[in-house]
Formats: C-alpha cells, structure tokens, sequence
C-alpha cells in the first residue's frame, strides 16, 4: 500500500471514528461540526477537481455553493408557506424531499458551471480568476438586491428537509447522508482521474497545446469539467443550507470562495484525499481557536504561509509524498 | 506529378511592419523529406504555425490532402491527420512516457468523452501507443515521468505521439535541436524510416541531418523563399550560399 493510500484511509478512518465517538459520549455539537467539515470537503473536492485536475484556478466557486443552497431555500420556503413555486400554466410546489432537492441543485449549479465557462475559458491564468471573481461578484450583489427571497437577510428554514427512511433531524443521521455523499463523489473523482477523459484533461491542464495536436479541444475538455465540478459544490451548498437551516446571499460571497481553495491548498492541491484534509482541519482550527479570539483567522492565515512556503503539496504532500503517476 | 500532401499558396503574414512571412509557397509530397532552412529570424517557426493553425497567415492559402483546410483550427488539422512535433518539447510533464503516448491514442481515437474505467486498461489505445513507444526505442522508460527523461529522449517521445496519430504527413520543427552527435545520428535514423509511411516537412538547423535526410530542400530567408530543390542544387546556389551556408556546403 503507497503513502498516500495509507493517507486517505486513516482520514476515511476519523470521518467514522470522530462522530462514531461523540455518538457513544452524547456529544452531539462535535457531529455538527464534523458534519460542518463534511460538506466543505464536499465543495472543496467539486473545486478540485477544476483546479487539480484542470488547471482552472476559479475564485468564484461560491456561485455554485450559493446556487445549491438557494435550491434548498427555495424549493423549501416555497413548500414550509404553502406558496407555489410556480404558478402559471403549469403548478410546481415546493418540496422538502432532499433527493429533489440535490438534484435541482446539482442541475442549476451545472448548467451556471456552463454558461460561465464558456465565457471564462476563452482566458486564461489572472484574467480567468478575475473573470470567475466578477460573476460570484455579480450574482452575490444580484442575491442582496433580489427581495423575494430574503434579499439581505437571507431565507430560514424551520425544519431540515427529509430522506426517505431517515430522520434527519438526528445529527448523527444527517452526518451519515453527508458523508456517503462525499464518499460518492470521492470515488467519482478517483474514476474520472484514471480516465480517458482524466488523462486529456490532465495534459490540457499541463499542455494545452499537446492536446491540440493530438486532435482534442482542451477548452471543450475544461468546460466539462468544470461543469461537473460546479455541479458538485452546488450539491454541498444544498447540504450547508440544510445543516444551518438557512441561507443567505454570503453563501455567494467571494470570502466563500476563497475559503474553499483554502481548503484545497492546506490540503494539496490535485489530491483526493486533499480538500477532505484541508476542511477538515479548517473546521478544527476554527472550533479551537475561534474559541480563543474572534480573529482566528489571523492564525489560518499564517498557517496558509507555512504551507504555500514550506510544504507546497498541503498536508496530503506531507504525510503522503509526492504525487505518484497513477496507473 | 502526384499531387502533395500538404501545401501552402502565397502564404502571407506579417507583425506590424515586419513581413515574417512573405508569398510563401511549398509543398509536401508522398513519400519525401522536404527540409526547411534558414538564418534564425528567417520566418520558419511562423511558417509552421501557419502550415498547423495556431497562426492564421494574412493571406494566402494552407491545403491539407487536397483541402482548404487554411480556417481549420489547430485540432482538426491535426484529426485530418497532420502530426507536429515542437521545438520546445511540449510534452505532459508530471505524466509518465506511456501516458503521453496514450493521449495521442486517445486523440487518434477521437473519443475523450469517456468518464469511467482506466485509460490505461484500454488494450486498444494501449496496443497503439505501446507500439509507437517501441518503435522510437523508448519501452524500456514507458512508466518514467516524462520531466525524467533526458532531452533526446523526449525528442523521441515526441515521435512517438506523432506517431500514435498515425499521421499523413508530419510536420517537425528542429527535432535535433540540443541533441548531441550520438542521440541526432539516432533520431536521424529513425526520420529516415518514416517517409515511407508519411512525408515530412523537417524545420532543421542541423546540417548534417538536414543533407543526410532531405529529399528536397526549401531554403527561407527574411520571410521568403529563396530556393528550392534537390539537395546538390541547393549546396550549389549561389544565393542560398550567400544567404546562410556559407562555407558549411
């Protein structure tokens, strides 16, 4: 078994482990945050495989991670207040089914992924991450100003959507939907990493010009994937409205943004394991040291030094080595 | 006459004043290696850009198996079946010998939409870019990261891929570029092998290689095409000598 193997399953190990023992002490507010680190995971796994996989360096994936959670609020506000959410020749309710739920995020966060690439990939390095940052600028300022849902102040949600067969509002329930769909999407990313479409989007992120002249169109190829990894962080966004029972325009902030490359980067970057890692020791710093001052951040920044300075491969290039070519 | 694989009509194209390229006209035809040389600054580097897509000439025209392919941008050149080696290896550095040979299996096969099961379990693409890997000498290095490999052997990688395409005409730009005498005597001999299957068009600075390969020989100076013809013409024009030989022929 490689370094890296050992790596990934001693965090699957934690992600069991941590919930399984505040379980068994009745220590409910650790599943929430270990729930909390799940779901940044998730998002942070959908922005790598973007930014791992393919190069593309988007500082507005909060575009996403908001438009899964306004899919959440909407869907559900419209069914708490018996409200349609559609009213003209065709009668849509809302609805409180967390399947219908993520599929609409996933869809709706997709096909923005869409619509921005294809107008963001036609640049390329500073000038696509300004690019990605105007339109999370755009579509937060649009979440301000819209009143029908909350405007500023966001949208609550009274009680937490459900899965059939499950209680979500049981945080140990809820946890365990969240950490099968990492698991999900953590075995997707692996697959697609070992594909055909894994190995020319790896060589478009490295050369796009080689891929040209093998007959392959790398901005085809980085649009597809960035449509899957939008459609990813919209589903975590479905899931951090449900876990806060609300939702609000700094889901799109580009702060949000940031701090899901954050997580990337702790973690490092183009690792599957990585994101995991880096959200879940975000998610820690912030729990111990938010305790301790109200800037914690002050200390996460320094932290991001180190590991830009020192330890360029994040905590996966630490403890698990180089990357290895795959086989 | 048979009619070339790949040609180029009054081929035009300049930066500002500078006319880099100027009613250039040459063609490719089966079976042959057609040297392109020329001072630095002669305009090869754009003529090539121009012959695969990555620059679009000013005027004039590209043809590619009887095609106006002049508009074509870079992939479909490449898909018609026009393979391109790079002065400077662009080579996918982080992934091993074999999975760059793999890419250009996939792109041969034209089907990178696929999202599940491994590239590299694919016997097809595999037994394709296997075969070009032993065909350049390389097998023996095909799990070696591409950024280990020594500098002629990434010239060899570069083949390889072109290889993979299974191309109707290559199109080189100064492959002994940095090689020393033994790895260019080696590469050489492998160009030499190539012709059969599809004609070259060698951007070359390497003399040696250059008279050791070339069937015909265009000779480019300040943008234009100053001569062209079979390898004694061209070591006996007095322009050409003027020009850029010197006392090398």
């Amino acid at each position: 078994m490689s370094r890296e193997t050992l790596f990934n399953a001693a965090i699957l190990a934690l992600l069991v482990a941590v919930p399984g023992w505040a379980l068994a002490a009745g220590e409910p507010f650790t599943i929430t945050l270990a729930t909390r680190a799940v779901i940044f995971a998730l998002a942070a796994v959908g922005l790598n495989i973007a930014l791992g996989l393919g190069g593309l360096v988007s500082l507005g994936h909060a575009v996403y991670f908001g438009i899964g959670g306004y899919a959440m609020g909407i869907l559900a506000w419209h069914a708490q207040s018996h409200t349609p959410l559609i009213d003209g020749w065709l009668t849509l309710p809302g609805t409180k089914s967390m399947p219908v739920i993520w599929l609409v995020a996933i869809a709706a966060s997709a096909l923005a992924a869409l619509l921005i690439g294809l107008l963001s990939l036609r640049t390329s390095g500073v000038y696509f991450i300004m690019i990605t940052l105007a339109f999370g600028q755009m579509v937060y300022f649009f979440a301000i100003s819209w009143p029908a849902y909350g405007g500023e102040d966001g949208l609550p949600i009274y009680v937490r959507n459900g899965f059939p067969g499950l209680n979500t509002l049981v945080p140990i329930q809820f946890y365990g939907i969240c950490l099968a769909l990492l698991c999900a999407v953590l075995a997707l990313n692996a697959a697609l990493a070992r594909s055909p479409f894994g190995l020319a989007l790896n060589a478009a992120r490295q050369s796009p010009q080689r891929v040209e002249c093998v007959g392959l169109d790398p901005v085809r190829l980085k649009l597809v994937a960035l449509v899957i990894s939008g459609a990813i962080t919209g589903l975590a966004g479905a899931l951090f409205a449900d876990l806060n029972r609300f939702v609000s325009p700094v889901m799109f902030s580009w702060q949000m943004s940031g701090e899901i490359m954050v997580f990337i980067i702790i973690g490092g970057v183009g690792r599957l394991f990585g994101p995991v890692a880096g959200a879940g020791l975000y998610v820690l710093l912030e729990h111990l040291l938010g305790g301790v001052s109200e800037y914690w951040q002050i200390f996460l920044g320094g932290l991001l030094l180190i590991v830009v300075l020192f330890a360029r491969g994040g905590l996966a290039g630490l403890i698990a080595g180089r990357r290895v070519a795959h086989d | 006459m048979t009619e070339p694989v790949l040609s180029t009509h009054g081929l035009h194209k300049a930066f500002g004043a500078l006319a880099a390229t100027q009613d250039v006209s040459i063609d490719l035809r089966p079976g042959e290696i057609h040297a392109v040389i020329g001072p630095n600054g002669a305009g090869k580097t754009t003529l090539i850009a121009q012959i695969c897509g990555t620059l679009a000439p000013d005027r004039g025209e590209v043809r590619l198996l009887g095609r106006d392919v002049t508009r074509l941008p870079p992939a479909a050149r490449a898909r018609m079946g026009l393979a391109r080696t790079f002065q400077i290896s662009a080579l996918a550095m982080e992934d091993t010998v074999l999975q760059n040979a793999l890419l250009g299996a996939l792109g041969k096969a034209g089907r990178p939409w696929q999202f599940f099961g491994a590239a590299l379990g694919r016997a097809d693409l595999r037994g394709r870019a296997e075969a070009a890997l032993d065909r350049v000498g390389l097998w023996d290095v095909a799990a070696v990261r591409a950024a280990e490999l020594s500098h002629g052997q990434r010239r060899q990688l570069e083949v390889a891929v072109a290889l993979t395409l299974g191309p109707r005409a290559f199109v080189m730009d100064e492959p002994m570029a940095g090689l020393g005498a033994e790895g260019s005597h080696r590469l050489t001999a492998l160009l030499d092998g190539l012709r059969a299957e599809a004609p070259i068009l060698l951007v070359e600075h390497d003399m040696d290689a250059v008279f050791a390969l070339a069937d015909r020989i265009s000779v480019l100076d300040g943008g234009r095409l100053i001569a062209t013809g079979s390898v004694a013409e061209i070591r006996a024009d007095k322009a050409v000598r003027a020009a850029y030989l010197g006392d090398a022929a």
